[in-house]
């Protein structure tokens, strides 16, 4: 197929995730509002206001809302992109891009885009309660954008491999269970590196998460933990070999094909 | 986009296909057959006989150990994307989203092969009333019966307008009535020009649908032959007479063998050069009333168990 046919596949792809995930809002949309609004309450709110000022004259809860609009994007980028791919190889029903003419990008970034507009919308909704809670200003709306649909991407590529490489439901929870989780929780969602002692601040610098966040953080609030060139570099990196490596496993139908 | 086909090239042409599972089952053991433009072709075979395994290579869904395929001159290993626009496939195990609608379904599969959206949506509508499914077609498609769901994938497969059908076991679990009205689909599309590769346990459809027929077995091609000449080969037939009565003594007679079934059911085995009249003479001599009389199994059904048995035997006595 040549480029525009396969961009009409790309699109199919894409707009069938998206129906999708409006279709099943409840599931998609809502528990990640829910989820944020109690962190807001209980973090924010309740613990946030005995902490005060944290850096750059931001209250707590102006900190960690970067953050926290981050780690609903990862997690809801990689869940979208993990349980639906997973999904369609489960009801066999990938069978039915797998023996059309359409190339493999088409199917990844297909997926992709669906996973990034989930990751968005949830990211935007969760921003929206955050101004409930308190008032922000977004310093660079640019860069703030940027880096979400960037981390999204990132997450969304993961995802993707995981689904490739899964045989049964669990194996699309262990990652989120135990690589995700752990790497928000120490990628500076709550907490400013800064705070942190050596080794453990040197070494929050192997987390990708910390980047991604620190980005974020500097689109909206303007200030950063780390470089934020490099944070971008490093999250193209990272975009470049998740997608190199999703392409090959499609190549080589594994996971897909017998 | 329509893809660099030969216009003189077969339909389909299987070279040498082997097919190792990495378990070690040898799937497919070097098959090669031809099927020719315009052809109504049945791929018959016990199960596990390789079929499966066949129609997943043909369609990319496996990969050959050795071999290739070309559907209209296109190679299915070198050009998998331009193979792959000609062919449409119903598989055997119902793989769609069930809580898609059957109208997104098709149009979706549409948009995999690259068609417009206001295209597919004519197709979908075109095809979905034409298996007489239109009605289900904004429904999810978990609500619909078995027989619809198959019909679905027929319609499914129509959206690229394929060049070569494939449709494997599509009435497996389908009432009769659906399965006629699914045949008469399927032969007009055949009627147009699309070659059909069909796959069935039904023998009775192949032998009313399809003009060359090729028996798989244990991974080998053991027939490949025209319909007509394969059922000219059935020397023998067997017929079951409803009596009524079944003497104690049956007739005798050279050629014919009878076999009481109950009181009421004999069975007579026949040479297909005997005539029917000294069947029924030798009944009559016999004080045998018939009341009703029909073949005991389809004729390509006789055929298939036999050429099986026959491709199984030297293997049993290796065995034993």
């Amino acid at each position: 197929m040549n480029a525009s046919t396969n961009l009409v596949a790309l699109y199919t792809v894409a707009r069938r995730e998206i129906v999708r995930i409006v279709r099943i809002w409840t599931q998609t949309l809502i528990p990640p509002i829910i989820t944020m609004t109690l962190y807001f309450i209980i973090f924010g709110k309740l613990i946030g206001s005995r902490i005060g000022i944290v850096e750059g004259g931001f209250s707590y809860m102006q900190y960690i809302v970067p953050g926290l609009v981050m780690m609903s994007v990862i997690n809801n980028s990689y869940m979208n992109i993990s349980s639906s791919f997973y999904g369609a190889k489960f009801q066999r029903s990938v069978e039915e891009m797998l023996v059309s003419p359409m190339a493999n990008w088409a199917i990844l970034y297909g997926y992709v885009i669906g996973a990034v507009a989930r990751a968005l919308v949830v990211g935007a909704l969760v921003l929206l309660v955050a101004l409930f809670f308190t008032s922000l200003h977004v310093a660079h709306p640019l860069v703030a954008l940027a880096a979400v649909t960037l981390g999204a991407v990132i997450f969304a590529l993961a995802g993707f491999i995981n689904a490739v490489f899964a045989s049964k439901f669990d194996d699309i929870a262990l990652v989120p269970t135990f690589v995700i989780t752990p790497l928000t929780y120490l990628g500076g969602v709550f907490y400013s590196i800064n705070m942190l002692g050596e080794p453990w601040r040197a070494i929050s610098h192997a987390n990708p998460i910390l980047y991604m966040v620190n980005a974020f953080r500097y689109g909206v609030l303007g200030i950063s933990d780390v470089s934020v060139g490099g944070a971008f570099a490093v999250m193209l990196v990272f975009i470049a070999g998740l997608t190199i490596a999703a392409l090959q496993l499609l190549k080589r139908g594994v996971g897909l094909r017998s | 986009m329509s893809p660099e086909i030969r216009p003189t090239a077969p339909a389909l042409v299987v070279d040498n296909l082997r097919k190792t599972y990495r378990n070690g089952v040898e799937a497919l053991k070097g098959i090669s057959l031809t099927v020719q433009p315009g052809d109504f072709f049945a791929l018959l075979g016990p199960n596990g006989a390789g079929k499966s395994t066949l129609i997943g290579i043909l369609s990319s869904l496996v990969n050959a150990t050795d071999g290739d395929a070309q559907v209209f001159g296109v190679s299915v290993n070198n050009q998998r994307s331009e193979a792959m626009k000609l062919i449409g496939l119903v598989p055997q195990e119902i793989n769609f989203n069930q809580f898609e609608k059957p109208f997104d379904i098709c149009v979706n599969e549409a948009g995999f092969y690259g068609i417009p959206r206001k295209l597919a949506a004519e197709r979908a509508e075109k095809y979905l009333k034409e298996l007489r499914l239109w009605d289900k077609a904004f429904y999810q498609a978990r609500e619909m019966s078995g027989g619809m769901k198959r019909r679905l994938m027929i319609a499914r497969a129509m959206m690229n307008e394929p060049k070569l059908l494939i449709l494997d076991e599509p009435t497996a679990g389908v009432d009769i009535e659906i399965r006629r009205s699914m045949w008469q689909f399927v032969s007009a599309i055949n009627a147009a020009g699309t070659t059909v590769i069909l796959t069935t346990h039904y023998l009775e459809e192949a032998e009313s649908l399809c003009r060359n027929i090729a028996i798989i077995d244990h991974g080998t091609i053991i027939e490949n032959t025209s319909m007509k000449r394969l059922l000219a080969t059935l020397d023998v037939e067997t017929f079951v007479l409803d009596v009524s009565e079944v003497p104690p003594e049956l007739p005798r007679l050279d050629g014919i063998g009878f076999r009481r079934i109950d009181e009421r059911t004999l069975e007579a085995e026949m040479a297909r050069t005997q005539n029917l009249n000294a069947l029924f003479g030798a009944l009559t001599a016999g004080g045998i009333t018939v009341n009703s009389m029909r073949t005991k199994t389809n004729r390509l059904e006789e055929l298939f168990v036999r050429l099986v048995e026959q491709g199984r035997a030297p293997a049993r006595e290796k065995t034993a």
